[in-house]
């Protein structure tokens, strides 16, 4: 803005930022009084968890011991001497690569997929549907093309969080779909056993389903099949997730005009043909934020597997926390769940912000 | 222009006889449904002869016998009277009730932070904004597991241990094993206590009832608030003065070992209902915040051409019409405490699931009852919570609209 007044650029950036200061913070005395209160709060917070986290905190040492001195803040030597532990669990050393090698795979197919501007989404979607969850199976697993066989009971860490994560989400989305279709169905008997899933499986918290999953699923399989732990899990996480999928999907499939199904019928289009050219095409694209909702909660809920008996991200911190007596200290709790905290807050935070920068397209979409 | 009117492709032409043909869709419904119920009665009783099956291998008994033997072991915090001889129905009861207490302890609390902090939200103060902002972020983006886990293991643990316990200064003890207040001895007066108590709430609230009324005829309007907060403050007193100052306190003393007497509010309990809250206040500020916004700002801006400060104009024009979009999905939170505080299991504190689905399960082995009843538990609470919901929802819902 052009100042004709004579003053100096600082002095005008002097004035503006204390109206500012004045209108954002000062307008009145209670408001006052709350910036005051506010800066406090910041101060202790900041001041607190810096001291804890930088100043005070241990750095470097063998065990707990170097950690126990009264006083002492964050115990980072234990994040770094069980690093490994809590990326892989206790997958061997040496074919670690193997899970470095998928994440690499995941990445390559999806962060074009993210990107609308990139072309040939068909292609990827169909590689991040058909080809990498084979990849994945055969690199993670092996006991194939030379690759030594991995238990699943030695995956550990980020990758069992990762791989509970995206499988619930591969599951979920599927059956979700067929959900919400069922209730919406004209078929009285399809659509009350799809509204009868999805209340009862929403009316109960999701470890219910997990114990469900892994104590009563061994009962409901002929005596001689055992069945994975994972697997279990696998299981109970997907149709959790897919009652919940169900309702937001269904939220998208209401929203489509009317006339739209019209149309499809008048077209003689076959039921399949026309939700799956016509319907779900643009009910899908509506509740995009409400399906990355969805995956954020399950990403936050796949640290319950840890209540069953699985080492995921923070099943492997508690577990180290509670029962490495080499890594006892005062602070050694602490420090592992801000550590667990900060990883998991990136990833469902990256994956909020996506959610709001497709929100914001959308959008812009509608009203064109 | 006349419409086309709308073709009746599903009933014959009256005269034609109806044939069963692959193209009617009627016939096509019934054939799909039929194989529908059919895949269904063969997958339940493939289970059902699994099930059995397997039972019979294990040596596992069926049936909901055990309700009524004898549970053998005692749990840490009951509302109900139980004992280690009472029936493993009592023990259901027991963790129902203990699960009821922190959803509702939770609810109040949480409701309270999320309103603040989603008004915070919309604060014209940038700083009170931004930390609310910066409140939402960070805590609906970490597990709440994770979050458990943290007031329990790390935030509660920095307490002293039972030796060297912090004395308050009204007779109570706190140290990691919990919070000893002095419990109140003597049943009677206590009742004559509650029911002036109940009295006080019953009266305060027909005054603020009255005053609106008022209000809403005459334009006028007096103190109810201070004049109720008063009767439910004095009434109380009035009775424990007038019954004789007749209530004993217990009061807990610091033993050999840890502190003993009194009542004690257990560490899980408390880190559960601060975890629950601080969790779903994230949630709460953010509905509520939609909520307001969407309010017309028309409604605001009349407000204050008709004179009503700025409290005046939400208290009575901004937040009566905010409630109705908030309620929906602030039935929804609550739900989702209330099916949250299962992770009590994790921190150990006797929750329904941790009482039945835990200990339970391991004394009897009877995977599929304890497994139904548990979540026939939360059921019956989620159906609960939310008919209480849509009665209050059903109260807001806009009249004459």
């Amino acid at each position: 803005m052009l100042d004709l007044s004579g003053a100096t650029s600082l002095e005008t950036a002097l004035r503006r930022s204390l109206e500012w200061l004045r209108a954002n913070l000062f307008s009145s005395r209670s408001n006052g009084l709350l910036t005051v209160v506010g800066l406090w709060l910041v101060w202790e917070i900041v001041a607190g968890f810096v001291d804890w986290a930088i100043v005070r905190a241990v750095w470097n040492g063998e065990d707990g011991r170097a950690c126990a001195a009264p006083g002492s803040g964050a115990c980072w030597p234990f994040i770094k001497a069980k690093m490994g532990l809590f990326m892989y669990g206790r997958y061997p050393d040496a074919e670690r690569w193997r899970v470095n090698l998928t994440y690499a795979l995941a990445l390559a197919g999806l962060v074009p997929l993210m990107i609308p501007r990139v072309p040939g989404k068909l292609w990827l979607t169909l590689y991040m549907l058909v080809a990498f969850p084979v990849l994945a199976f055969v690199l993670l697993t092996g006991g194939v093309l030379g690759l030594p066989h991995v238990k699943t009971a030695s995956w550990g860490g980020l990758l069992v969080t990762l791989v509970v994560a995206s499988v619930g989400i591969a599951g979920s989305f599927p059956l979700g779909i067929l959900l919400a279709l069922g209730r919406q169905s004209a078929l009285p008997i399809v659509r009350w056993l799809s509204i009868g899933f999805i209340e009862v499986v929403r009316g109960v918290p999701l470890i219910t389903v997990l114990f469900m999953a892994s104590v009563m699923l061994p009962l409901f399989l002929p005596p001689d099949v055992t069945i994975d732990k994972l697997l279990r899990a696998l299981v109970g996480v997907a149709l959790f997730s897919a009652a919940y999928l169900a309702e937001v999907i269904r939220g998208g499939l209401q929203a489509i005009p009317r006339g739209q199904y019209e149309a499809a019928d008048a077209l003689g289009l076959s039921y399949w043909e026309k939700m799956g050219l016509v319907v779900l095409p643009q009910a899908l694209r509506l509740v995009i934020p409400g399906i990355v909702n969805s995956f954020i909660s399950l990403f936050k809920d796949t640290s319950l597997v840890l209540i069953i008996g699985l080492f995921d991200l923070l099943g492997i911190v508690q577990q180290s926390i509670q029962s490495d007596s080499t890594w006892f200290s005062p602070e050694t709790a602490a420090t592992g769940y801000v550590f667990a905290g900060a990883i998991f807050w990136i990833f469902c935070f990256a994956m909020s912000r996506y959610s709001a920068l497709i929100e914001r397209q959308l959008a812009g979409s509608e009203r064109r | 222009m006349q419409r086309p009117r709308r073709a009746g492709p599903l009933l014959p032409p009256p005269f034609e006889t109806v044939r069963l043909s692959w193209g009617r869709p009627e016939v096509r419904a019934v054939v799909y449904q039929s194989l529908a119920v059919l895949a269904l009665i063969v997958v339940g009783w493939e289970i059902a002869d699994n099930v059995a099956a397997n039972l019979r291998k294990q040596n596992v008994a069926s049936g909901f016998a055990f309700l009524d033997r004898t549970a053998g072991f005692d749990i840490s915090q009951k509302l109900l009277a139980y004992e280690a001889t009472s029936t493993f129905r009592r023990a259901f009861e027991v963790g129902l009730v203990n699960t009821l207490v922190v959803a509702l302890l939770g609810i109040a609390l949480a409701t309270v932070v999320g309103f603040l902090l989603g008004l915070g939200r919309l604060s014209s103060n940038w700083l009170i904004a931004r930390l609310s902002l910066a409140y939402v972020e960070i805590v609906r983006n970490v597990p709440l597991l994770l979050q458990l886990l943290f007031w329990y293991f790390a935030a509660l643990r920095a307490l002293p241990m039972p030796v060297d316990s912090i004395a308050l200064s009204f007779g109570g003890y706190l140290n990691r094993r919990g919070l000893y207040l002095p419990a109140p001895v003597g049943a009677a007066a206590l009742e004559t206590i509650c029911v002036a108590t109940f009295a006080a709430v019953a009266m305060a609230a027909l005054l603020v009832h009255l005053a609106r009324r008022q209000r809403q005829q005459t334009g006028q309007s007096f103190a109810a608030g201070p004049i109720g907060l008063a009767l439910v403050v004095l009434l109380p007193v009035a009775a424990y003065v007038w019954s004789g100052v007749p209530l004993a306190w217990d009061y807990p003393a610091l033993g050999r070992y840890n502190v003993e007497g009194g009542m004690v509010i257990l560490p899980e309990a408390a880190a559960l209902v601060v975890g629950l809250t601080v969790y779903t206040a994230a949630f709460i500020a953010e509905i509520v915040r939609a909520g307001i916004l969407g309010v017309p700002r028309g409604q605001r801006e009349a407000a204050a051409a008709l004179g009503l400060s700025k409290a005046q104009a939400l208290h009575l024009v901004v937040v009566p019409q905010a409630l109705r979009i908030i309620v929906p999905p602030l039935t929804n939170q609550y739900l989702n405490l209330t099916k949250n505080s299962s992770l009590a299991v994790a921190i150990g504190y006797p929750d329904l699931v941790s009482v039945f689905a835990g200990t339970v399960l391991n004394l009897t082995n009877q995977a599929v009852e304890v497994i139904l009843v548990t979540m026939a538990g939360y059921l019956f609470l989620s159906l609960t919570i939310s008919l209480a919901m849509n009665l209050l929802n059903a109260r807001l819902a806009p009249v004459g609209r």
